[in-house]
């Protein structure tokens, strides 16, 4: 492409950006007894590279499970095992089993730092850039400043780069995934987000939107001749992969069993910690998780989630379409993190990842809704000692978005694809003619607030009677602005109709 | 709503850019810093806590105060801020205290000082003429010089790193160099006079500001060839000239010369027994001198032409910085590089007196001298690149024949800046990427200037 110059500096920045945020502390720096997420990973390495398979997910002398045991998929293991190979060649004692726990030096979190940077180059990056460079009917410039925002995008920097985690790989591979589906390469999107959910099981969130838009194809090809071929070629891929990665699991079946005890711990509860779903919020008011029994909570958990993302995976198998696809995803995944069982403040991420990729057709909100999300974080980056690479990266975030697409001047209805939505409640309210007004003002509140609320949580002390008084108020801000998206890319979703593409024909 | 979105806009591009930057500064608040973190709170201790009568004299630390009095008034204007961040920093005998209160204070002061060198490439912007440019933002000369400038990687990480001040001074500098352009030739002096009490290493590129001002400015009109007007000479103007720089010499050293303690300043600010190179060499012509030497007193030694005995035990490349006697080759003396300076100078200022061609002249002369001064001064420091790279992104936007010179001087200069970042590989890592930036930026100029001006009259 022309000014592949500019593409390759909005890159370099982006690194730029990840490497001095790695600069910071990470996940239980200095923490005994448990530490966190960076000695998670590094006692993965230990585990994997010092001990046989077959006991990597079993609790054992060796291996605690207690401490830190595994509860990723096989592709996670096989990572770690990798890593824990090059460690073995620079420093030993680093994953040495037992003597290792607790290893914290200035080499050894190059190293690991080193790790997650290789990754995201090999994997996410490529990804993003290669989306950019494949979207329609927007110029070059448009192009590259949506690159550069996606890989500002600071939620998915302070928790890879600050807090510790390897995101990047199963986003990245979601979003291989993304990219083959979307242009007809459906065997490899397939394939390539296979990977992505044996790397990490959360990605299932994206799963639904995945199988929908692949089966509508399949449904539009004709299910007697060409779609039933390509359903059997995906179905073959799908299982093709799945065995690949559980191999070394599938020789005995208490083993698959084991590692899907450890993939999906059902008796934890519906939530741990604050997480700004709707669960967390509600036992404000109502302690659902004391009053409810055990099966009741995973029963009303399913029934929401489905119920709120049913309307828009059956129109997603009717008319299949990329865009219909990607904001479909970001719906699914969003219903999900709000009404799902045991989920974690991280898994925000696997909704800001489609969202980035809708930054182009929607951008004020999308900035809007990314913006959200890594406020939506902030006890857990408070925890880590990130507050100033977090400000920082928000603000650039925000300065990159705000000049590269003018999110200001973009708050009209059809700007913010509310036209035929508008259109319909005008048919019954004709004086519906305020709602861009109404959602700049939301915004304002909403900017403000968050604001506030990071000030109030950096400089006061709680009341010593409500200790969690700020994290759960930032929990409850955060998903009342996540239930407000949800109506609204619904919304987007169900009323995008064929005469809203008619009408792009015409003009 | 509207107004927030125009501000924000597009349309904002140099905003944008400064905020950037900005942003990208405090990003690189906990990097590695160097040993002039602990001289500049050095000297914020050594200002605060004692009189002025002490300030040159004093020597508790190693690091003592060797730069003009300005600068030490500017040290002493900043403790004050520093006394509500950490008291401790402030006490002289805390040698080597870093809390991260006083990191946090450092690193901000000089974020914050950064802010004058925002408002000079602002003015420097207003110089260029931007109108056969396209309509592309990229292509547009005042957008890449603002680029090329705000996001300087030299000046990124010598002051953000490696932690010293001299966006500010630089700032200083290209304000006079634009003031000069806007022919506001009064105010330009007055910037150098202070920049030269603020750090004295700009000596380098006084002779192209006296030459200059001498024949463009005190010299009101030319003859019809160019060539010197004799009776046009403007004794008003010299004298103005002369007071300003008076004066502001007088404001400097005045009280030091009150109380007798001139010659300690001076050998203070012009420490001669430092050595030829720095510790780590600046790439200079002494450098390879010294290398050609060590070359030469080796092939001596294995074909036993030299006595083992009679070779002086201190050497250039044992990194210390002190004085020392070269091998084979005749030794340096800080005559003979003042000297080699000033035949390196002699013919652009030469130039500038006889053909003098406005301000843009100037500019180069003043990269001239600065890039003589590096090549032949005594104890140059690689950080003394900046000088001729910054003025040299002004001349860059301008032909495409500068162009291609400055990016030849930019990867150089900027890559002869690694061993300031030589103690972990993390760093190496941000500075490659870095250097990448800064030289994929110039390439950019590079290119679009070659487009833009390649059918440009030459001598313009």
């Amino acid at each position: 492409m022309e000014k592949w110059y500019l593409m390759t500096a909005a890159v370099l920045l982006g690194l730029t950006v990840r490497w001095t945020v790695s600069l910071n502390s990470y996940s239980g720096a200095g923490k005994p007894p448990m530490f966190g997420d960076y000695e998670a990973q590094r006692h993965w390495q230990e585990i994997t590279f010092n001990l046989p398979i077959k006991q990597w997910y079993f609790n054992s002398s060796d291996n605690n499970l207690q401490y830190w045991g595994l509860d990723y998929p096989p592709l996670t293991a096989y990572h770690s095992f990798l890593c824990a190979y090059v460690a073995k060649f620079i420093n030993p004692d680093w994953i040495a089993l037992h003597s290792s726990r607790g290893y914290e030096s200035q080499a050894h979190k190059l190293f690991m730092r080193a790790t997650v940077l290789i990754a995201d180059l090999l994997i996410y990056i490529p990804a993003v850039v290669l989306y950019c460079c494949c979207l329609k009917e927007i110029s070059t410039k448009k192009k590259i400043a949506t690159a550069l925002c996606i890989l500002l995008y600071p939620g998915l920097i302070l928790i890879d780069y600050g807090h510790f985690q390897y995101n990047s790989v199963s986003l990245g591979f979601a979003l291989w995934g993304i990219l083959g589906v979307s242009y007809d390469w459906d065997l490899l999107g397939s394939l390539a987000f296979c990977l992505a959910i044996n790397y990490k099981q959360m990605e299932l969130y994206h799963s639904l939107p995945f199988f929908c838009f692949l089966l509508g194809k399949c449904f539009k090809k004709g299910l007697k001749g060409k779609g039933l071929v390509l359903l059997i070629k995906l179905a073959c891929t799908v299982v093709a992969s799945f065995i690949l990665c559980w191999l070394p699991f599938f020789t005995e079946r208490e083993q698959t069993l084991q590692v899907l005890r450890r993939l999906f711990p059902v008796d934890r509860g519906l939530f741990e910690d604050k997480v700004a779903n709707i669960w967390c919020s509600f036992s404000v008011f109502f302690k659902i998780r004391d009053i409810l029994p055990h099966h009741i909570q995973i029963m009303i958990s399913f029934c929401f989630t489905f119920l709120s993302l049913l309307p828009a995976c059956i129109k997603l198998t009717l008319h299949p379409s990329p865009k219909g696809f990607r904001f479909t995803l970001v719906s699914c995944a969003l219903s999900f993190f709000l009404f799902s069982f045991q989920v974690h403040e991280k898994s925000i991420l696997l909704v800001s990842l489609p969202v980035c990729l809708v930054l182009s057709e929607i951008p004020f909100m999308s900035t809007w809704f990314l913006l959200v999300s890594t406020f939506s974080m902030l006890p857990l980056l408070l925890k880590d000692e990130l507050l100033m690479p977090s400000v920082v990266t928000v603000m650039a975030f925000f300065i990159a978005c705000a000049t590269s697409f003018s999110i200001f001047e973009k708050t009209s209805e059809e700007e913010l694809q509310l036209k035929c939505f508008s259109t319909s409640v005008r048919k019954y309210f004709t004086c519906f003619t305020f709602l861009p007004r109404i959602i700049q003002h939301l915004f304002l509140m909403s900017v403000i607030t968050m604001i506030l609320l990071t000030t109030m949580t950096v400089t006061l002390d709680p009341p010593q009677k409500l200790p969690d008084l700020f994290a759960v108020l930032v929990c409850f801000v955060s998903c009342l602005h996540f239930l407000f998206f949800l109506v609204y890319f619904t919304i987007i979703i169900m009323w995008d109709s064929k005469t809203g593409r008619s009408q792009k024909k015409i003009s | 709503m509207a107004a927030f979105g125009i501000a924000t806009g597009g349309s904002n591009w140099f905003s944008a850019l400064a905020l950037g930057v900005t942003l990208l500064k405090c990003l690189l608040i906990p990097t590695y810093h160097s040993t002039d973190f602990e001289v500049h709170r050095n000297w914020l201790a050594i200002t605060h806590s004692l009189p002025i009568s002490q300030w040159y004299y004093e020597a508790t630390s190693e690091w003592t105060l060797d730069y003009p009095p300005f600068f030490a008034w500017f040290e002493y204007a900043l403790s004050h801020v520093a006394k509500y961040f950490d008291q401790e920093m402030l006490n002289v005998r805390n040698l080597n205290y870093s809390s991260s209160r006083t990191l946090l204070f450092q690193r901000f002061s000089v974020i914050f000082t950064d802010a004058l060198f925002v408002y000079a490439v602002h003015e420097c912007c207003k110089c260029i003429d931007g109108k056969k440019a396209g309509k592309e933002l990229t292509e547009k000369p005042k957008f890449i010089l603002s680029a090329l400038l705000l996001w300087n990687f030299g000046l990124l990480i010598v002051d953000h790193i490696h932690f010293q001040y001299n966006g500010f001074l630089s700032g200083l500098m290209l304000l006079s160099i634009a003031r000069f352009f806007q022919k506001r030739h009064m105010e330009g002096a007055f910037l150098f006079a202070v920049l030269l009490h603020f750090k004295h290493i700009y000596l380098y590129v006084a002779p192209a500001y006296g030459v200059y001002l001498l024949r463009s400015y005190c010299f009101t009109a030319n003859k019809q060839d160019g060539s010197i007007r004799w009776n046009s000479f403007s004794f008003v103007r010299l004298i103005s000239l002369g007071l300003i720089v008076f004066l502001v010499s007088a404001l400097s050293l005045g009280p030091f010369l009150a109380l007798n303690q001139l010659p300690q300043v001076f050998s203070r600010l012009f420490p001669f027994k430092r050595g030829l190179c720095h510790a780590y060499w600046a790439p200079n012509f002494w450098a390879l001198y010294s290398a050609f030497d060590k070359v030469l007193s080796v092939i001596g030694l294995e074909l036993k032409l030299l006595d083992p005995n009679k070779i002086p035990k201190a050497s250039m490349t044992s990194g210390l910085v002190q004085q020392f006697q070269h091998t084979v080759l005749p030794s340096v003396t800080p005559l003979a590089t003042f000297i080699c300076t000033l035949i390196a100078m002699l013919p652009s200022v030469f130039c500038l007196w006889c053909k003098p061609q406005g301000p843009r002249g100037f500019l180069r002369c003043l990269i001239l001298c600065a890039l003589s001064s590096f090549m032949f001064g005594w104890h140059v420091h690689e950080k003394a690149i900046l000088l001729a790279v910054l003025p040299m992104s002004l001349l860059s936007v301008g032909k495409a024949v500068d162009a291609s010179i400055f990016l030849i001087l930019t990867t150089t200069g900027h890559y002869s800046l690694f061993p300031l970042l030589f103690t972990a590989p993390e760093k190496k890592s941000l500075f490659l990427i870095g250097w990448k930036l800064s030289t994929s930026l110039a390439w950019d100029l590079w290119k679009s200037s070659v487009n833009l001006y390649s059918l440009s009259p030459p001598g313009t």
